[in-house]
């Protein structure tokens, strides 16, 4: 990394990663193609894609930052924010909404304490709800930090809640 | 393969090894016939009799369009000097559809199979599954048998000895709907937002990277292993005329077994509802059917006999898309269904175009009040005009897809609509 590096020390790629970086670049006739991989990499690494990751990414691949903004923005899966450690993700689309997503949806704000889109105070779990999964004939469909669950009942999800907390008490 | 050579006989292409346990391995899927034909395929066979046989087996685009695959093929122009590459579109966005997640995630051999035969007809060296950014579990089955490809020379250098090479890589989208649309799939893939080009120029000519591009969706190119093995004429002769072979279709909403069922096209709506998913949740008739994903008008209960074809979908006044097909029964709520996917089109819309940035703002904007019982008669009257001056504005098709709810809801159900007014509620 040069000198005049602009972002901090804090947010670096191991060089495992780097390592794999460069494998992936080849694949592609640009390193910009690689760009979406490598946020899903530092999602994974430091939970979600902060502004100094944005910068360091940028650096990695030789693009400029706003060009990782864009992306970074546009695309509902890239998160700028932390969030739970649990991801509870319910599909509300038309096959899931036929099939009591809403009621679902209710029943685990109601459960937890919290409204769409809000983390609860230990940290434990966020609610979101998300646009068709492509998995509607599982309806209603929760994604469980990316595992996606169907036919999900409350049953399901007080079974899960009860257990996490369990987990996250020990 | 177990398909039959005897196209009376065949019920099904692409789901054909679906329920064999472990299918996913290649150890299996060898033993159930793939990669048996690839050989002849590369020794035997060349650009111009692969498209050939594609062009004659009618086979038509499963991701929605419906465009002849064969002649999306032949449009790819030689030595251009650039290269050549093939996208698969495993996108799979459109609200009903849920088909090549079943067959990534149990048959991915079928995928990559009609892939190298792709590839080895467009002479492609580099070649990519766009695979929708939720779909982790199915990238990494793909990814597990794309290992595996590669280590028995089916992938790689001088595949089989053959001396064509092609390389497969897995791309994982984000959760943006318009990338399922081909130009936006190729933006995304170059590492931008994705936003639609402009056509003309096609893809086949400048696409990725501005260079010859395919993009295919997955159950068309699973097809192609069947078509090149049996013939274009067999695969002709299932189905109809015009709209040959077999088709999957995701059913879902107010069916007593909803999921993918894979029948020969042609099949009438009612068979598919009533003898494969078990019929309606409540009632004899349904409320309304969207035949092919969200974009795609409603059908009432009146086509419920309409075959299940690209012809007949679009004499009824919808299109069979993607074939997915949300069933709704005497319970369904039109209005909530409607507002919720003027939600997901204002969601979705990528923002370049007006029509559609501020359209589909509007249609979600009025459909909340409507619901709430908040409307009033002059918002019936702008969410007919806004949808109808949106649809055909714009560079893509999500604003005619973001109309179509809210034209068949006041087309088919305006004294539903009406009920729901304040004059009303009130």
């Amino acid at each position: 990394m040069s000198a005049e590096s602009i972002c901090s020390d804090a947010v670096r790629f191991s060089d495992e990663r780097l390592a794999e970086i460069k494998t992936l670049v080849a694949r592609y006739p640009s390193a910009q193609s690689a760009l979406m991989p490598v946020l899903y990499m530092a999602q994974e690494d430091f939970g979600y894609i902060s502004m100094d990751a944005q910068k360091m990414i940028a650096e990695v691949l030789g693009l400029r930052l706003m060009q990782v903004r864009e992306v970074v923005t546009f695309y509902t899966m890239f998160r700028e924010q932390p969030c739970g450690t649990y991801l509870l993700e319910v599909c509300t689309n038309a096959g899931c909404m036929l099939n009591g997503a809403n009621e679902l949806v209710a029943h685990m704000c109601d459960s937890l304490g919290i409204n769409v889109g809000e983390t609860t105070p230990d940290g434990l779990f966020t609610v979101t709800e998300v646009e068709c999964a492509g998995a509607c004939g599982g309806a209603p469909v929760v994604q469980v930090n990316n595992a996606y669950h169907e036919k999900v009942t409350p049953e399901f999800i007080d079974a899960l809640i009860t257990e996490k907390r369990a987990e996250g008490a020990e | 393969m177990a398909i039959s050579s005897d196209p009376r006989q065949v019920k099904q292409i692409c789901f054909d090894r679906i329920d064999i346990p472990h299918v996913n391995t290649l150890k299996v899927a060898r033993e159930h016939g793939a990669y048996e034909f690839l050989p002849t395929v590369l020794k035997d066979f060349d650009t111009a009799r692969i498209i050939d046989e594609v062009k004659t087996s009618g086979l038509r685009g499963r991701g929605g369009a419906g465009f002849p695959t064969g002649l999306k093929w032949s449009f790819v122009p030689r030595n251009t000097g650039k290269p050549t590459y093939l996208l698969c579109n495993a996108d799979e966005g459109e609200p009903g559809t849920f088909k090549d997640r079943d067959i990534m995630r149990f048959d991915p051999h079928l995928l990559i199979e009609g892939m190298i035969m792709a590839g080895f007809a467009l002479g492609v060296k580099d070649a990519y599954i766009y695979v929708r950014g939720e779909f982790l579990h199915e990238a990494q089955v793909m990814n597990a048998a794309i290992d595996e490809a590669y280590a028995a020379n089916l992938l790689g250098d001088d595949i089989l000895g053959s001396g064509y090479s092609m390389n497969l890589t897995v791309h994982r989208g984000a959760g943006a709907y318009i990338c399922g649309e081909e130009t936006a799939l190729i933006e995304s893939l170059e590492g931008k937002p994705g936003r639609p080009r402009f056509k003309p120029p096609f893809p086949a000519v400048e696409g990725f990277y501005g260079c010859p591009t395919v993009v295919n969706n997955v159950e068309t190119l699973a097809t192609v292993p069947a078509i090149l093995k049996f013939g274009g004429d067999w695969h002709a002769s299932i189905g109809i005329p015009n709209n040959t072979g077999c088709k999957i279709f995701s059913v879902s909403g107010h069916v007593n077994k909803p999921g993918n069922y894979e029948v020969p096209m042609g099949t009438s709506l009612k068979t598919l509802i009533e003898d494969y998913c078990g019929g309606l949740q409540h009632g004899s008739v349904p409320k309304v059917v969207i035949p092919g994903g969200s974009s795609t008008p409603w059908l009432t209960a009146e086509h419920y006999d309409t075959p299940l074809t690209y012809d007949a979908m679009m004499k009824a006044g919808s299109m069979l898309g993607s074939g997915a097909i949300i069933v709704m029964d005497e319970t369904a709520d039109v209005v909530a269904l409607s507002r919720r996917l003027a939600h997901f089109y204002a969601h979705e819309s990528c923002g370049q175009c007006t029509p559609c940035r501020e359209g589909t703002g509007w249609l979600k904007r009025i459909m909340n009040r409507v619901e709430s019982g908040q409307g009033t008669e002059e918002d019936i009257q702008v969410l007919g005009d806004a949808a109808t001056h949106m649809a055909g504005r714009t560079i893509c098709a999500l604003a005619d897809g973001a109309a179509a709810p809210i034209l068949s809801m006041l087309e088919h159900f305006p004294e539903e609509v009406r009920a729901r007014l304040v004059e009303k509620a009130a």
